[in-house]
């Protein structure tokens, strides 16, 4: 059973890393989490939170709002992104000849790429990358940003047991919001939320393993 | 003064002796749409509080560059006292609002989510005294619970003065014929006080032992809502 601790609790003396404070060679935990120690260092990974955008992360975008020059985007988190038309198209535009839509529209959801984030929390996103695209058709879900990793499992594991038992494709964004498409995309969603819901149990994957085992019988 | 009897053998109206708490109950993760929440219970005084954010703050003016907001509201059910309480806000939870907020403020690391606002609802479903300790309590849980790093919890209790003996945690008719009543929240790890509020009078020799009893009052409260936060994640590992 993994170590549950809350906020103000004492976890040791080394080096403090993520989910976690030092005060006075203290160590103490930031937020409800699970504690994780590796050496001599203390981690704690949040069992609960909002996305707050890291330059190189790899998220789903929802398109709210286009002007001028740029698009505005909804990243599943208290910030909204902007995508630029240099960084969002490849070829040139002539912005007195076409409309931006013709790229992206309104409610359109891609995967994007953070390229930049400001101190004041301005982000910019960029779709020069070769797994940047439209994600068209398919069904979106949210889960716990902080539980993504949870989500992809060691290596991608997890997620790739759940692609080839349920034949479905899978895109994971580290915001949170995971697309699916496919044939059994029902019960590929039922094991994402499943895997949310028991993230801080050991051993998930076996367990996910038989939950679809299960379900693809019927 | 009245000439009601409030002890008995050493013991209080309710049973209780002087120095103890009435029995509480603390739970997280109460309301299914909230982002936290929080429940809080002192005797038959209850405290709810749901968590949103951090998220975008409107009106856009209130904005910081620098950290995030917090924005604490207290507000008392309809039918929360015997007599119904007219709804909505009034002088009294303005003013709670206000101090909740700058009691729960010192132990969040607001500079973390610059441009959004964290709002905290705070709804007591049932009153019987110590109605803003209880809204801290659970409004601390709450934050907890939505995953808003934090140095700490933060717990309160309140202590105060019937018919010359000092007790803590007044409760029911102590409270409306008591002399003294005094509210603390405390910050543990730091040792140090984040609301501190009084009304009746009493001599600075007394002042003292009402305010040590509150802070050791707090200290038992501060156990209570830990055990509620590790709870919450133990019952799903049974299932």
């Amino acid at each position: 059973m993994k170590e549950i601790v809350v906020p103000g609790e004492f976890l040791g003396e080394g080096i403090s890393s993520f989910g976690t404070y030092k005060e006075e060679d203290k160590v103490y935990s930031k937020t409800v989490g699970i504690l994780n120690k590796k050496g001599n260092e203390i981690r704690v990974v949040p069992l609960n939170g909002v996305y707050i955008p890291r330059r190189g992360d790899g998220i789903i975008a929802i398109v709210k709002d286009i002007t001028f020059s740029m698009w505005i985007l909804d990243i599943n988190s208290p910030y909204t992104a902007v995508l630029s038309l240099s960084e969002g198209v490849e070829e040139f535009v002539d912005l007195t000849k076409t409309d931006l839509s013709k790229y992206y529209n309104y409610e359109d959801v891609l995967f994007a790429k953070v390229n930049n984030v400001t101190k004041s929390k301005t982000v910019q996103l960029s779709m020069r990358d070769r797994l940047c695209r439209k994600l068209v058709g398919g069904r979106l879900i949210k889960v716990t940003p902080t539980k993504v990793p949870r989500v992809i499992g060691k290596a991608g594991s997890m997620v790739e047991m759940i692609k080839k038992k349920t034949g479905t494709q899978i895109v994971v964004g580290q915001n949170g919001i995971i697309w699916v498409k496919g044939e059994n995309q029902s019960v590929a969603i039922e094991a994402i939320l499943e895997i949310e819901r028991l993230s801080h149990i050991e051993g998930l994957t076996d367990k996910i393993s038989k939950f679809l085992d299960e379900k693809l019988k019927r | 003064m009245t000439d009601i009897e409030f002890f008995k053998d050493g013991k209080r109206i309710d049973g209780r002796t002087y120095d103890q708490l009435r029995p509480m109950e603390a739970k997280a993760g109460v309301l299914k749409n909230a982002d936290g929440s929080g429940y809080f219970r002192f005797g038959n005084t209850i405290a709810i509080a749901g968590v949103y954010g951090p998220r975008e703050v409107h009106p856009k003016h209130l904005e910081n560059p620098k950290e995030a907001i917090l924005r604490c509201t207290y507000s008392m059910a309809s039918f929360s006292t015997t007599e119904r309480k007219r709804p909505g806000p009034d002088r009294r939870s303005i003013e709670i609002s206000k101090v909740t907020t700058e009691a729960i403020k010192p132990v969040l690391f607001l500079e973390e989510f610059p441009r959004t606002s964290i709002d905290v609802y705070i709804e007591i479903i049932q009153a019987d005294a110590s109605t803003r300790c209880a809204g801290i309590n659970a409004a601390s849980i709450a934050l907890a619970d939505a995953g808003i790093p934090m140095r700490d919890l933060v717990a309160s209790a309140s202590a105060g003065k019937v018919a010359g003996e000092i007790v803590l945690d007044i409760a029911g008719k102590e409270d409306t014929e008591g002399e003294v009543d005094l509210p603390v929240a405390y910050y543990p790890k730091k040792n140090l006080v984040t609301l501190l509020q009084m009304d009746g009078k009493v001599s600075f020799e007394e002042f003292e032992k009402i305010f040590d009893l509150a802070v050791n009052g707090a200290k038992k409260v501060y156990e209570v809502q830990k055990k509620a936060l590790k709870d919450k994640y133990k019952e799903e590992v049974v299932e």
